[in-house]
């Protein structure tokens, strides 16, 4: 591979740095005053964990800011990373009753970083696993956001859990495939560590079906929650798609959470296959990283792109390009990427992408990064699980109450079963189906967070955790 | 252009605005810059014998982000000789023969007091005011609100000045007392020109929780200090108002206490004051802040159509009565309009925890979903039947006008608890059923 690392180490880390600062002590004590302490919030409805942001935003005003993570941790246990990678103005943001007195709506995104930031830096356990315990185990494999909303709840009540990774590091996409200005590997790393001071036992480089089999799984633990994710980028099925500078969006964004940033082989001209939100974490990263030039093409157009809006006016921002009803015909060059050959499309009445006969052009580029959507893994579930059923689109079926699978005693959650989507939604349904298998084993459910009104005692009318949020986030998947 | 000039007991300013006897009042310098930004008048900061400060000296109470909501000082009176404040007070009076410069005083025995008056009137002084409220450090020494908290020894002493001035006198009062009418009564058989309230308020601002120790601390030991500040407003608003419709109680009244802006100010003169001092505004903002009050209140008295400030004066005393003669017939109940709704819910939580349980939470539909709110999320609703008409929903609903209290017909004649007790005396009435 011809490519080459395109910045030094000072200009990389600081193309690289967080992008949003946190909150000063100051600012999110005048932040937290602004919140009017809603009663049964619609943040509250619109975060799929529930989280009482309202109840959290108070504790800071209060300067309790360790009760203020404790509030956050109980609903979310990925609380910190949520904080910085949640799309909060399509969720609680969005849903803030201060835009309907046209205001901006309270910074409930950072004010929680401020909080679970405090409980970190300082090395304090906020939360603890009762000591009398149910004896019952369960294995999650995967080591991703949702395995570890399970876990983390599964231990919370009473129970022991182990987690599979094949990877070095546990966190999932959280540790290798975010970007990197939105949450550096360490917070992800440290929400790790957190998890397992709490009492989950974690296996990285295990992997099941090769080095444990689920049948060993099935003998020796008491329930299974498959937390796998989603498997490799779709290919483009073009010619020339085997050359070295073609790669995946996650392969490229993993090599440098594992890798110093300065270390990343980039290329100079550098074109990204697809519109998503991954597509779009990758092309401002490769722009970021030194690309003089980052562009996006995708066969549809501008109105159609499944990236949220603020994630296309930042690559815009960032001096990214857009080539709208477009789609890869060619990988040119010989031996090594130089160019990509493309067609013009259109989309037919019924809204199919169709190319336009004779529109073909050719852009210069030294590398290509495949955005086009991760495939699902239903190869590798049946191979772990004949009987699981899945859905049309090769979704895992679960019930949606308490998250088991077709087949007794496994359970599943993240984008294996929701087909991708945010990981404030992974940690939602680990903790669900962390319940679910609860309800199994002790025949308790588990209610929360209560609210008590002379009508009677209530979840938060509409609790995000099984409510549709306002926006219409869900179209965004 | 309405007239802003007032009279306070023959002292004479061309705005109600004067700046209180404290901090910003200590010095000639602060004077001449007090009346460049278009102060009236301005009450110098306690003459006597000169004290000794300690460090520190103020604290505040701030309220969810708002600073100094509440202000406390344990300053003493001037720190600067008597000769340098009274040849100070000269050249004010001399540069700014428009405005009043007013001597305040705190001194002990007969002799001493009849020297302090009369060289505020050789120095020019527009009026003297006596300060009897200081409820900090002085009054350990029997002076300020040890002498207003007895109001036979404030006559006597108001009596002693009166024997010797030539110009107008008014009594500083204190809060810190049971009746603020008794050493107001005091004042006016002593035979005093006016009277001025309120002085600060015993208090304690906040407790170091680490240290143990009260702000201000000095040297990890702290004292009661005199509040003052917005949040005393309401206090001094109830005792200029008992001041001005107290029988007997003929002075005019220079009120103080938590004033900032024009608004404040009006409410005082419409509670019986005729001019208005400041300190807290100006220790946080600076002098300053008197444009906008001048400006604030010359439009205010234009929109109402009255003249001058003496057309306000006292307008909204004969509508505070005592309880008994208000109307128990009377109904107002809340109305939410839902076109301004944002979905908060605490007028809900605030009625059904804090007061009457009068609003419900109900399906939206028929409602209309306004602004924002969540299809399918329940929103308040007034159970009218219940409804008090307290006000609460209406006081904590963070969007203007969103919450109405409206007038209910009733259908029943007036009838204050006098006259209900007198008819159930009569037997002209049953009792009114007790609430359920």
């Amino acid at each position: 591979m011809k490519l080459k690392p395109q910045l030094d180490e000072f200009t990389a880390a600081k193309n690289m740095a967080e992008i949003e600062p946190p909150l000063t002590g100051q600012q999110a004590q005048v932040e937290s005053e602004r919140c009017l302490y809603c009663f049964d919030a619609p943040c509250i409805t619109a975060c799929p964990t529930g989280i009482d942001i309202p109840g959290f935003i108070k504790k800071i005003a209060n300067d309790n800011l360790t009760g203020s993570a404790k509030t956050i941790l109980e609903a979310n246990i990925l609380g910190s990373s949520c904080a910085r990678v949640c799309p909060t103005s399509v969720l609680c943001e969005g849903a803030c009753v201060l835009l309907d007195r046209d205001e901006m709506p309270i910074k409930i995104g950072q004010l929680q970083r401020h909080a679970t930031d405090h409980v970190i830096e300082n090395d304090i356990q906020v939360l603890k696993a009762p000591e009398v315990r149910s004896g019952k185990k369960v294995a999650l494999i995967g080591g991703g956001p949702a395995s570890m909303g399970c876990a983390a709840e599964l231990v919370l009540l009473g129970h022991e859990a182990v987690i599979y990774e094949k990877s070095p590091e546990a966190g999932g996409l959280n540790t290798y495939g975010i970007a990197y200005y939105k949450l550096p590997p360490r917070v992800s790393l440290e929400e790790v560590e957190m998890i397992q001071k709490l009492g989950v036992q974690i296996e990285c480089g295990v992997e099941i079906g090769k080095d444990l089999s689920m049948d060993e799984l099935r003998a020796d633990f008491d329930a299974i929650f498959l937390g796998v994710g989603l498997g490799n980028t779709r290919s483009l099925g073009v010619p020339g798609e085997d050359l070295p500078e073609v790669t995946e969006a996650l392969t490229f964004i993993e090599t440098f959470h594992v890798s110093p940033l300065h270390e990343t082989p980039v290329g100079r001209h550098v074109v990204v296959v697809g519109c998503g939100n991954t597509a779009i974490d990758a092309v401002t990263q490769a722009k970021r990283l030194g690309a003089e030039t980052a562009t996006i093409v995708y066969r549809r157009g501008e109105e159609d792109m499944p990236a949220y809006r603020f994630e296309y006016e930042l690559a815009k921002k960032d001096g990214c390009s857009f080539l709208f009803h477009v789609a890869p015909v060619k990988v040119l060059g010989e031996g090594s990427v130089s160019g990509l050959r493309l067609i013009r499309t259109q989309l037919t009445a019924d809204g199919a992408v169709e190319p336009i006969t004779g529109s073909e052009f050719e852009i210069p580029c030294d590398m290509v990064i495949k955005a086009s959507g991760q495939e699902k893994r239903s190869n590798f579930l049946q191979s772990l699980c004949p009987d699981l059923s899945l859905d049309r689109a090769s979704r895992l079926e679960v019930d949606p109450m308490t998250r088991q699978t077709s087949v007794a005693g496994i359970y599943a959650g993240g984008d294996a079963v929701n087909g991708g989507r945010e990981v404030v939604n992974a940690v939602a349904e680990g903790k669900k189906a962390a319940r679910g298998m609860h309800l199994e084993f002790t025949g308790e459910t588990v209610e929360g967070p209560l609210q008590h009104t002379r009508m009677g005692s209530s979840r938060p009318i509409g609790s995000g955790f099984d409510n549709p949020v306002r926006v219409s986030e869900a179209g965004k998947s | 252009m309405a007239d802003l000039s007032i009279n306070l007991g023959g002292i004479r300013s061309p705005n109600p605005f004067w700046v209180a006897s404290a901090p910003p009042a200590n010095s000639a310098y602060q004077c001449h810059r007090a009346f460049e930004a278009g102060w009236g008048g301005l009450v110098w900061k306690t003459i006597g014998d000169p004290i000794v400060n300690v460090s520190s000296r103020y604290s505040a109470h701030s309220v969810g982000g708002v600073k100094m909501v509440g202000f406390n000082n344990i300053e003493l009176i001037s720190d600067r000789s008597i000769e340098t404040n009274f040849r100070e007070i000269k050249e004010c009076a001399e540069a700014w023969p428009d405005r009043a410069v007013i001597a305040s005083l705190m001194t002990d025995t007969r002799e001493n007091w009849h020297d302090l008056v009369k060289r505020s009137a050789d120095s020019g002084a527009a009026g003297i005011e006596l300060n009897f409220g200081c409820p900090h450090g002085m009054c350990e020494r029997g002076m300020g609100s040890a002498v207003g908290q007895n109001p036979d020894v404030m006559e006597t002493i108001v009596g002693w000045v009166m024997e010797v001035t030539e110009i107008p006198v008014i009594v500083k009062l204190t809060p810190n007392i049971t009746d603020i009418s008794a050493p107001a009564l005091a004042a006016n058989r002593a035979g005093a020109n006016a009277i001025s309230m309120i002085n600060t308020i015993n208090s304690i601002t906040q407790v170091d929780l680490d240290r143990m120790v009260p702000e201000p601390s000095v040297e990890g030991k702290s004292s009661h200090g005199g509040y003052c500040g917005p949040a005393v407003k309401p206090i001094a608003l109830n005792m200029v108002e008992t001041c001005a419709s107290t029988p007997g109680q003929e002075l005019p009244i220079s009120g103080i206490g938590g004033i900032g802006n024009w608004r404040d100010a009006a409410e005082f003169i419409a509670l019986g004051s005729t001019s208005v001092q400041v300190c807290t505004a100006i220790m946080h903002y600076g002098f300053r802040i008197v444009e906008d009050m001048i400006e604030g209140l010359s439009s205010y008295l234009d929109s109402k159509d009255m003249k001058s400030v003496e057309e306000l004066t006292g307008r909204a005393v004969q509508n505070v009565q005592r309880w008994e003669t208000l109307n128990l017939n009377y109904k107002r109940i809340a109305e939410i309009d839902y076109e301004k709704c944002i979905g908060c819910n605490l007028c809900y939580i605030a009625c059904e925890d804090g007061a009457h349980q009068a609003i419900d939470l109900v399906n939206p539909e028929g409602h209309g979903v306004g602004p924002g709110r969540l299809p399918g999320k329940p929103i308040p609703e007034i159970i009218e039947e219940e409804c008090v008409g307290c006000n609460l929903c209406a006081i904590v609903c963070p969007v203007d006008d969103c919450i109405e209290m409206v007038d209910v017909d009733t259908d029943r004649p007036f009838l204050s608890w006098k006259q209900y007790q007198e008819k159930l005396e009569t037997r002209e009435m049953e009792p009114i059923p007790a609430h359920k």
